[in-house]
């Protein structure tokens, strides 16, 4: 076992893992942190996005290990405290960006990330560029596309706490 | 995936020290971490580089691009000195994978690995990249040796690849939509002393020079020059996405759109 201590949605976690321990089995099982999901656990599908130091990964797909001293947040630490939704994930609510909802947590986590690196303004072309490692197997990417646009512009509108970033 | 020790080095000297027979050198780990759960390789440890901070950055000089191992494919697209420097190659990392497997994946695994099908070792073959390592300096065509294999000796580690930048140059790929690897991917690079026509993607061997196009090309560096040629399908894959003579086809059509783009920087 290896001792890891890295911050999760804002709080300090530390603990005893397995190298081989997945970051998505780390937060699934290990923080009950079950918001990120696993599809297709061979990172094409996108379910299991996080962010790690800011940057969208695939936890299926890093090592809780590689992560000791680093920030990690999930689609848990976007609401603000009190539970008021983050700007995308209320933009996928009203646009109704989900189906059955398994892809969902890690299309917004790869939105907020595309809205970090591209900016708030983004056309359908980039939208649907950027999320190609991200599936719907619903196949509802239309609306999707469309809460991914109004969500960044809302993003720029109402500026959040950085998430527990 | 097996069970293994985890070593975290902080220096690559650290790094060597740790490379006993049955570890493994993990970078990004987008393709060791799979591989590992597939069982189909169970190192006894892994070494990972990812807090040696020697290993990240890009450094420009009036001549050339060296880009250190563990510099991720996200920071190459993103980074305005290689835009600035060899935009082809910024555009060739925007092609790998997608964004969150290019937050993580390296240039240092990717040519370490070499997969048949892998982006950088076009651009390395086509621009005469040298390939930089705690021992030596190699050049591309030393150290591509064929399907997965290279030229790193037991206790070698790739820390960088250093670019010569070209007058022009132009990546065009043939992505396989489900696995975004390339089908077909051509690197054409118009350098000072010659130009250069490497493709990936297709070669039974790895990455390949099209010494057919780089001639016609030095007669005339124009997507006219290559007009109906094809490349031998001859050692090219077949497979379940493509046979060999789609592939010699693609080759001259990707090879066509590439030096007209370079053509028009």
């Amino acid at each position: 076992m290896t001792s890891v201590s890295l911050t999760v949605n804002g709080k300090a976690v530390t603990a005893d893992v397995e190298p081989r321990t997945l970051l998505v089995q780390f937060l699934r099982e290990g923080q009950r942190l079950t918001g990120t999901h696993v599809g297709c656990d061979t990172s094409q599908c996108g379910a299991c996005v996080v962010h790690l130091d800011g940057e969208a990964v695939k936890a299926c797909t890093t090592l809780a290990v590689q992560c000791d001293g680093r920030t990690v947040t999930t689609i848990e630490g976007l609401a603000a405290p009190g539970g008021t939704l983050h700007p995308m994930q209320a933009a996928f609510r009203e646009h109704h960006g989900l189906q059955c909802g398994y892809c969902t947590p890690g299309m917004i986590m790869t939105a907020v990330d595309l809205v970090r690196r591209k900016g708030h303004h983004l056309d359908e072309a980039t939208i649907r560029h950027e999320l190609e490692g991200n599936i719907c197997r619903c196949t509802g990417y239309h609306n999707i596309v469309k809460a991914i646009a109004a969500g960044a512009e809302a993003m720029a509108a109402e500026p959040v706490r950085e998430a527990a970033e | 995936m097996y069970a293994f020790d985890y070593h975290r080095p902080t220096s690559v000297k650290e790094a060597v020290g740790l490379l006993t027979d049955g570890a493994k050198i993990v970078a990004g780990g987008h393709t060791l971490l799979p591989t590992m759960k597939q069982r189909l390789a169970a190192p006894e440890s892994l070494i990972d580089l990812g807090r040696i901070p020697d290993l990240v950055g890009i450094e420009r000089t009036p001549r050339s691009l060296t880009i250190a191992a563990m510099t991720t494919h996200g920071a190459v697209a993103e980074s305005a000195e290689v835009k600035e420097a060899i935009p082809a190659l910024a555009e060739l990392a925007a092609l790998i994978g997608d964004p969150a497997v290019r937050h993580r994946g390296t240039i240092g695994g990717s040519v370490a690995n070499n997969d048949p099908a892998a982006d950088y070792p076009a651009a390395c073959l086509a621009l005469g990249a040298t390939i930089l390592t705690n021992k030596r300096k190699l050049s591309s065509e030393e150290f591509f040796l064929g399907l997965f294999e290279t030229a790193l000796e037991e206790g070698e580690i790739v820390t960088g690849v250093s670019f010569p930048i070209p007058h022009k140059a132009a990546y065009e790929k043939f992505r396989n939509p489900a696995s975004r690897y390339a089908l077909v991917g051509v690197f054409v690079a118009k350098r000072p002393s010659d130009i250069r026509v490497a493709v990936t993607g297709s070669g039974s061997n790895g990455v390949f020079r099209w010494t057919e196009a780089e001639d016609a090309l030095a007669k005339r560096f124009s997507p006219k020059s290559l007009e109906g040629m094809s490349a031998s399908p001859d050692g090219l894959n077949s497979d379940l996405h493509a046979d060999a003579a789609y592939r010699a086809h693609l080759i001259g059509v990707m090879a066509r759109r590439a030096v007209q783009k370079a053509a028009d920087r």
